[in-house]
């Protein structure tokens, strides 16, 4: 299990890692938060601002049913902007990293 | 090697013999599936007990009745359990190790994952539970089902790579990195447990009687059954099985939902405008609507009661319920061991990444075609006709594959019907086999081998241990699945995912995250959130409280008797009304207290997140900032660069 030694607080200092750290902490907190404020809107819209929910949109179709069915578009949209940010920078941070640690 | 083969013929030849005894005293009961009670699949929030509201009189143009063709559903069933068992007796000879066992030895890719993470988490609540909500109360159903996919944004963004770059099997073990690993893993390891238990004894109840109405196998027989099965998964086959068991599954469960989709969407020419349209049309529908909203006062008829049925407010009643409940959800799945323990199973972060993002894919699409099924069966069924089967209408989605497929031909009405049921069968097993191997790997790796022996255990005992564990956690789930089958069970999917929200997730999070946290603070964290959740639920409105009962069944019993007075002299009410005053009579007689010793309900939510969370982030922070620790300070640094970089993991793929 021991494999080999890594000096943690040497990478920890290393710049390449502190930038990957802080770009990843403000995209992921920065996103989770968003997608909970967009997330509490319905309950709470449903609950306290019914009449805005009424409001027909296509035919019969109302507000509050393209905004329940946006829910899920923004959750997908997110999770694929999120692997395409990750796939494109995080990662390559990440790799960066490592070559520079043990090439 | 000889040994397993034949206790795994023993296993297949038991829940064979549990199916022939089935077909006894099933005779009697027929297979016809009319009930009165409501499978608990589903939390009710905010709503009045169904047995108390006032009774919708059924039209008999609208009774319907659901009925499995037993021999053809029985063969499905059959073509299942023998899929899986081939899949097990080929995973257990690939089970070796601890990592086999428990993590599939990290040999799961991104995208067979993500299918297990859909099938390990869509429940038979999902599936039957949700479009049975839409059927009968539009768009709260629709609206219920959005906060179980965008909980997977917490995974996602949260604990899915760091955990699988800091862990290796179980929540302990990402716990217990830099804190005081005994304690740590102990805590962690009786909230797994307990969390595993709550979830497993609503699946196990809701299986029991699942089974007995689809197919009228005896409750006792049917836990039986399922209990059998599932261990056999987890003992012989460990993670590898029930992944495989999990994705057939999910697979079974798309194709169903896809099929029956696409049947509903032909009947309105594949335009959905036309098909809102004939839902607020449907006089059946406009009349339930009207109906309901009387009993709230309100007035409505015609097209302005189907318009209402898209509307919010029919169902969801109490939006500070909804809010806890979402609260639970968002920050719940995120704890629940048994998801947790699925990220284990992947070679790399970016696999765990890949995996979460096709899961959120199969659940979401899967609710929206739910929306689709859900309203489907109010314009084909009548909400009438399917409250006539089950109040609940968790029976929705199979009357309408009987419907739609024998529009086609009769034959097909019978085979998709037993299709679903086996569909439904194969939804239990596979959610069933996930939370026994979490709880399992919580006793045998967190309890036995790291605490118990300190760590010093060769594989073989690892496995060996591991197996026993699972055994026993089966046998216990099969015992109260038993023992509450007169219980209602319906709130413990939410307080599961309530305890994971306020005990589990805080600490993993600022175990990955926060410098200062230590092993004070995990403990704190994890105990004051468990407790602070149950105990609010054990106050809540989800416990029985006889006054509270009795003042219910008085008011029935009020209006029952005005309605037998007003009717014609010498008419008498009709049996269902007679039915309902004789329960009401007997049960406005009820008097003492809850479990808990209380007259009525102290906390007024069903659900308790709204308050265990914040109280278990806040026990987790004033526990940590009580007790420093330097050493947890200092191996935050390696901590934090393995959960960002994957840097020194590797350990489950070590093979």
């Amino acid at each position: 299990m021991a494999e080999r030694k890594y000096d943690w607080k040497a990478i920890a200092k290393n710049p390449k890692f502190v930038e990957l750290h802080h770009r990843k902490t403000v995209f992921l907190f920065g996103w989770w938060a968003f997608s909970c404020v967009y997330y509490f809107l319905l309950p709470i819209g449903a609950a306290y601002t019914p009449g805005i929910f009424k409001i027909k949109v296509i035919g019969v179709i109302n507000f509050g049913y393209v905004f329940a069915l946006s829910q899920f578009v923004v959750s997908w949209g997110l999770a694929l902007y999120y692997a395409h940010i990750a796939n494109k920078d995080f990662d390559r941070l990440t790799r960066e990293l490592i070559d520079e640690l043990h090439l | 090697m000889t040994m397993k083969k034949i206790i795994i013929a023993a296993t297949l030849a038991l829940s064979v013999a549990a199916g022939a005894c089935a077909e006894e005293p099933s005779k009697a009961v027929g297979a016809s599936a009319q009930t009165a009670s409501a499978p608990a699949l589903l939390t009710p929030s905010g709503q009045v007990p169904a047995a108390y509201a006032t009774p919708v009189p059924v039209n008999a143009a609208h009774k319907r009745e659901l009925k499995a063709n037993k021999t053809v559903t029985i063969s499905m069933f059959a073509v299942i359990i023998g899929i899986t068992l081939c899949v097990v007796i080929w995973a257990a000879r690939q089970t070796k190790s601890a990592a086999d066992f428990y993590a599939a030895g990290g040999g799961i890719t991104g995208t067979q994952n993500g299918w297990a993470i859909a099938g390990d988490y869509m429940s038979a609540a999902s599936f039957l539970g949700i479009s049975g909500l839409i059927s009968l109360y539009g768009y709260d159903g629709f609206m219920y089902s959005v906060g179980w996919l965008v909980a997977y944004i917490t995974v996602l963004l949260i604990v899915a790579e760091p955990c699988r770059n800091a862990g290796k099997y179980t929540l302990g073990d990402i716990l217990s990195y830099r804190t005081s690993p005994k304690p740590v893993r102990a805590f962690a390891a009786i909230s797994t447990v307990a969390v595993s238990t709550f979830y497993l004894t609503a699946q196990m109840v809701g299986a029991g009687k699942l089974m007995a109405l689809l197919v009228g196998i005896p409750y006792r027989t049917s836990i039986i059954g399922v209990g059998i099965l599932m261990v056999g998964y987890v003992v012989f086959g460990g993670m590898v099985a029930t992944t495989w068991v999990q994705i057939i599954k999910a697979g079974l469960l798309m194709s169903g939902a896809a099929l029956l989709s696409i049947l509903v969407m032909a009947k309105a020419g594949f335009n959905p405008i036309a098909f809102f349209d004939t839902i607020v049309n449907s006089p059946d529908i406009q009349d339930h609507v009207s109906k309901m909203v009387l009993r709230d006062g309100v007035i409505l008829n015609g097209i302005d009661a189907g318009q209402r049925f898209l509307e919010p407010g029919l169902y969801l009643k109490n939006p500070l319920d909804q809010i806890s409940l979402g609260m639970a959800l968002v920050l719940g799945t995120a704890g629940m061991p048994h998801i947790l323990m699925r990220f284990f199973t992947v070679p790399t972060a970016q696999a765990a990444r890949k995996s979460v993002i096709i899961a959120m894919f199969i659940i979401g699409g899967f609710y929206v075609l739910t929306t689709l099924l859900g309203f489907g069966a109010a314009i084909h069924l009548t909400p009438q006709g399917i409250i006539s089967v089950d109040k609940g209408g968790n029976m929705a989605t199979l009357m309408l594959a009987q419907q739609m497929g024998a529009d086609i031909a009769p034959i097909f009405g019978d085979l998709f019907l037993a299709f679903l049921c086996a569909v439904a069968f194969a939804t239990i097993l596979a959610v069933v086999s996930g939370l026994v191997l979490a709880a399992s790997a919580a006793i045998a790796h967190d309890i036995y081998v790291n605490v118990i022996k300190d760590g010093h255990a060769d594989q073989h005992e690892q496995v060996m241990a591991a197996r026993i564990t699972s055994f026993v956690v089966g046998a216990c789930g099969i015992a109260i699945g038993i023992a509450a089958e007169k219980q209602n069970v319906a709130h413990l999917v939410a307080l599961a995912f309530a305890v994971a929200a306020s005990g589990n997730l805080p600490v993993v999070v600022m175990s990955l995250f926060w410098r200062k946290f230590n092993t004070a603070g995990v403990i704190s964290g994890l105990v004051v959130g468990t407790i602070a959740a149950i105990g609010l639920v054990m106050v809540s409105p989800n416990m029985t409280y006889p006054k509270v009962v009795a003042a219910g069944a008085k008011k029935v019993v009020l209006v029952l008797e005005k309605k037998q007075a007003s009717l014609p002299a010498g008419a008498v009410l009709e049996e269902k009304d007679a039915k309902a005053l004789a329960k009401a009579k007997d049960d406005a007689q009820l008097d003492g207290t809850s479990m808990m010793g209380l007259d009525k309900p102290l906390f007024t939510l069903k659900n308790p997140g709204i308050v265990s969370i914040p109280l278990g982030f806040l026990a987790a922070i004033f526990g940590c900032l009580a007790f420093p620790s330097r050493r947890s300070e200092e191996m935050f640094d390696e901590v934090y660069v393995r959960q960002n970089t994957g840097l020194g993991m590797a350990k489950a793929v070590e093979h």
